[in-house]
């Protein structure tokens, strides 16, 4: 009963170009079914997101293991919150990042937990930079 | 099932049968001379009322499972081609859905019923074992039927229960890919719920067999919970039980046939009947009302993993209650505390339910803790302790001797609690969107409310043209053919007019011989076009706000009515928030944006939508549509029109379904009737 052939075949790497990405947007793209948060965030959110005591996070985590070095102002996280797997929406909550409308868990700038039930922050998917304005996920 | 039966058909062939086959035998012995005690009350034909809902569910299900496809891009629309166009779609599917709720409300009843009279104590263990596990499937049938509508709802219902097991560790995510069949809910996972949604009822229907067999090996206990000592204690199955439970079984029926042709969709949610969507989640997902306690239980516990062992462990307790209550007495009759105990557990049981449909924050968490602690206190700490602690009242000897002693006491008190409970516990679902607070949209008199309403079919051809010369640029009406248009009790064309109209569309058909696509002009067979070719040309033509198609919308759209609202609502039949809902939103366009609301650029400000910012422009202005019959050509006159219209879009066979519920209701209450005095005179010496 696991995924069949075909399924894993659609499953395959996408390319996604950033270039019409401003700062402050983000788009959301499907990869795998699952929606795929790109954030061009702001030098404010970066900072908001570095200046936490990482120890003190429910998982800890730091926001420069959370992005690729030299692509600081780009966050690519899969948009399914960690609790039951609903959408959370971006620029929402406390925390300048996501906010999950289902059972009010928060994400920071850099989709990590914050406040709610979930217990983990949004995972961050396979990918790498395939040049400046392009990304290749899976 | 109680021994070697002497039964000897008198007929010669069944006689050979019955040589080699003694299966008539077995009947006999199980079904006519089976001994039941004769002190048994109505709560006992819950037992013969789940039998009866079980056949149903399957009997409906065999035919819904023919019309229906389990795809992911086509499984919405043929739920609803299949309310429209299959003969007597509408009854079967309301049927099925309904159903669904009946049966989970009687095994409620027949849980609170053996745990009341202590059903589940020795030599009983195995058969509430069994019956445990009966709910469970009936749990995991209901979710996977739930899902297949595909509905938002259905939707994310599936994403967020089988997200529970992503919860165990170490081996969670495999297994949710496994009940997935691919990286999120998708096709594959439909597929499988299609497929285990029809054999669930199988296994449920062999383990029933089970549970029927270790009752009749038992016995069934009995409101005074002593065993039948004499000849004197028990009656024979047929008649007396056979009657008494056809006469349960005629008045389940006339609830069951209120929600069938009154309030087909009480118990639903208005957000199912929007297309799966996996790039959005609803505001609040809430399970159906069943599962709601334990959905409470979930979401008490902060801890993902915790609130997923409890919420399990709530039903797997149960196995348990033989050994956790330890009391000699069975019936909570002869148990003073016991019983108090009890009511208090069933009203926690409804409280998580309400608590289970609220948002979960602020006063509704701390609530929803303090009543899984109560829960689970119930069973871990109370029970075992009443059977310590207890001094139960002295139990008779004999049921013969209970019988004659009996002080008649009211049943109606007990039965008024349980309508009350239930009722509050039903609607709850009702309730979710309450917090959402906003205006609420004011009542209309609708000529389609009520037991015996009609579409106006003035109202539907002025609603049509409204809808075809202002609503059509922008929204879908993608479920309606224009054959409907003559069809009976809607807006009363006749089948030359539906067709002169169809011709006035231009239709996409091909390809043609030559492989190309070409247009032609709309015949009756075909559906309204839409204006947009699809989703995201909607999205793009209209600043990034599709405009949803038309076709359900009044089944669509809801508001919360709050407490007690909904439990009026059950009686008066009000269930026209959807249209209500709609007409405000036509007519709650204000220019004057009220202090403390900001309306972002390219929105317009409405008082009755969610948030109050609305992309679509004010649609309607005085005296924009003529009307040839003289009707007012106000915004209020078209709001209403439309509206009407679009409730019959909605449901094109309402008037079928009213008629038919007053057809259906005066032979139900006969039948009654007639099963209750059938019963006084078969039971008439044995009082």
């Amino acid at each position: 009963m696991n995924p069949d052939a075909s399924t894993i075949a659609a499953g395959a790497p996408i390319e996604v170009d950033l270039s019409p990405v401003a700062e402050g947007q983000d788009i959301k793209v499907f990869w795998r079914g699952k929606p795929i948060y790109i954030s061009h965030r702001t030098k404010k959110q970066i900072d908001e997101a570095r200046a936490v005591n990482v120890a003190s996070l429910p998982d800890p985590q730091s926001d420069e293991a959370r992005v690729k070095s030299g692509h600081e102002q780009w966050l690519v996280v899969i948009g399914i919150c960690t609790h039951l797997g609903c959408i959370p929406i971006a620029h929402e909550g406390n925390y300048d990042g996501f906010f999950c409308p289902c059972h009010g868990s928060q994400y920071d700038s850099s989709g990590r937990i914050r406040q709610g039930p979930a217990p983990a922050n949004l995972p961050v998917p396979p990918y790498t930079f395939v040049s400046d304005t392009k990304i290749q996920i899976g | 099932m109680s021994g070697p039966s002497d039964y000897q058909p008198s007929n010669p062939a069944l006689q050979w049968i019955e040589r080699r086959l003694p299966i008539l035998g077995l009947m006999h012995s199980s079904f006519v001379v089976y001994p039941t005690p004769r002190n048994l009350n109505y709560w006992w034909t819950f037992g013969a009322i789940l039998s009866f809902m079980l056949g149903m569910q399957i009997l409906t299900g065999v035919i819904l499972a023919m019309h229906y496809t389990p795809h992911a891009d086509l499984a919405f629309k043929s739920v609803e081609l299949l309310v429209r166009d299959v003969n007597y779609g509408w009854l079967l599917r309301n049927m099925h859905a309904c159903g669904a709720s009946m049966f989970f409300f009687a095994v409620y009843v027949h849980m609170l019923r053996g745990l009341y009279y202590g059903s589940y104590k020795e030599p009983r263990e195995v058969l509430w074992i069994l019956g445990v596990i009966i709910y469970l499937l009936m749990m995991a049938t209901g979710f996977m039927g739930y899902v297949l509508p595909w509905g938002q709802m259905s939707f994310w219902g599936a994403t967020v229960i089988t997200n529970l097991f992503s919860a165990i560790p170490y081996v969670g995510e495999s297994i949710v890919t496994l009940l997935w069949g691919g990286y999120s809910v998708g096709n594959p996972t439909l597929n499988r719920f299609f497929s285990l949604h029809y054999l669930l009822p199988f296994l449920i229907a062999g383990v029933v067999v089970l549970h029927v067999w270790a009752l009749h090996v038992a016995g069934q206990n009995n409101p005074d919970g002593v065993e039948p000592k004499t000849e004197k204690d028990t009656v024979p199955f047929t008649p007396h039980a056979t009657i008494k439970d056809g006469f349960g079984v005629a008045c389940f029926l006339l609830l069951y046939a209120w929600f069938i042709f009154y309030m087909p969709n009480y118990l639903g949610d208005a957000d199912n009947y929007i297309p799966a969507n996996p790039g959005v989640t609803p505001p609040h997902i809430v399970p159906e009302w069943y599962y709601l306690p334990f959905y409470a239980i979930l979401r008490s516990i902060p801890n993902k993993l915790a609130g997923v062992i409890g919420m399990f462990s709530a039903i797997i307790i149960l196995c348990f209650l033989p050994w956790l209550d330890a009391a000699k007495t069975r019936s909570s009759k002869y148990r003073p505390l016991a019983k108090q105990f009890f009511w208090i557990f069933v009203a926690v049981c409804i409280l998580l339910g309400y608590l289970g449909a609220q948002p979960p924050e602020g006063i509704y968490v701390i609530a929803g803790r303090i009543l899984t602690v109560c829960y689970f206190a119930y069973f871990l700490i109370v029970l075992p302790l009443l059977s310590r602690i207890e001094t139960p009242r002295p139990v008779p000897n004999s049921i013969s001797e209970a019988i004659l002693s009996k002080s008649g006491k009211a049943v109606a008190s007990v039965a008024v609690m349980i309508v009350a409970a239930g009722a509050l516990f039903l609607g709850s679902v009702q309730d979710v969107r309450a917090s959402e607070g906003s205006d609420k949209p004011p009542g209309n008199k609708w000529s389609f409310a009520g037991p015996f309403g009609k579409f106006d079919r003035g109202a539907l051809q002025r609603g049509l043209k409204v809808y075809k010369e202002v609503c059509a640029s922008c929204h879908g009406l993608s479920y309606i053919a224009f054959r409907n248009l003559a069809e009976a009790g809607g807006p009363g064309y006749s089948v030359a007019q539906a067709a002169a109209f169809a011709s006035e569309y231009k239709v996409k058909d091909g390809p043609n011989d030559a492989g190309d696509m070409f247009e032609r002009p709309g015949r009756p067979a075909d559906y309204f076009p839409s204006p947009f070719p699809n989703e995201q040309a909607a999205r793009a033509a209209n600043g990034g706000a599709a405009p949803p198609d038309l076709s359900l919308i009044t089944k669509a759209r809801s508001y919360g009515r709050g407490f007690p609202w909904f439990i009026f609502d059950f009686f008066t039949q009000y269930q026209e928030q959807g249209p209500d809902y709609v007409s405000a939103v036509l007519q709650g366009f204000d220019d004057h944006v009220p202090e403390g609301v900001t309306i972002p650029e390219g929105s317009y400000y409405n008082r009755y939508f969610p948030g109050h910012a609305i992309k679509m422009p004010k649609p309607l202005s005085d005296g924009q549509v003529t009307y040839d019959d003289g009707s007012p050509t106000t915004v209020a006159q078209y709001a209403k029109d439309v509206t009407t219209f679009l409730m019959w879009t909605a449901e094109p066979h309402m008037e079928a379904r009213k008629r038919l519920g007053f057809q259906v209701f005066v032979f139900l209450i006969l039948f009654a009737g007639l099963m209750y005095f059938t019963k006084k005179k078969v039971w008439a010496d044995s009082h």
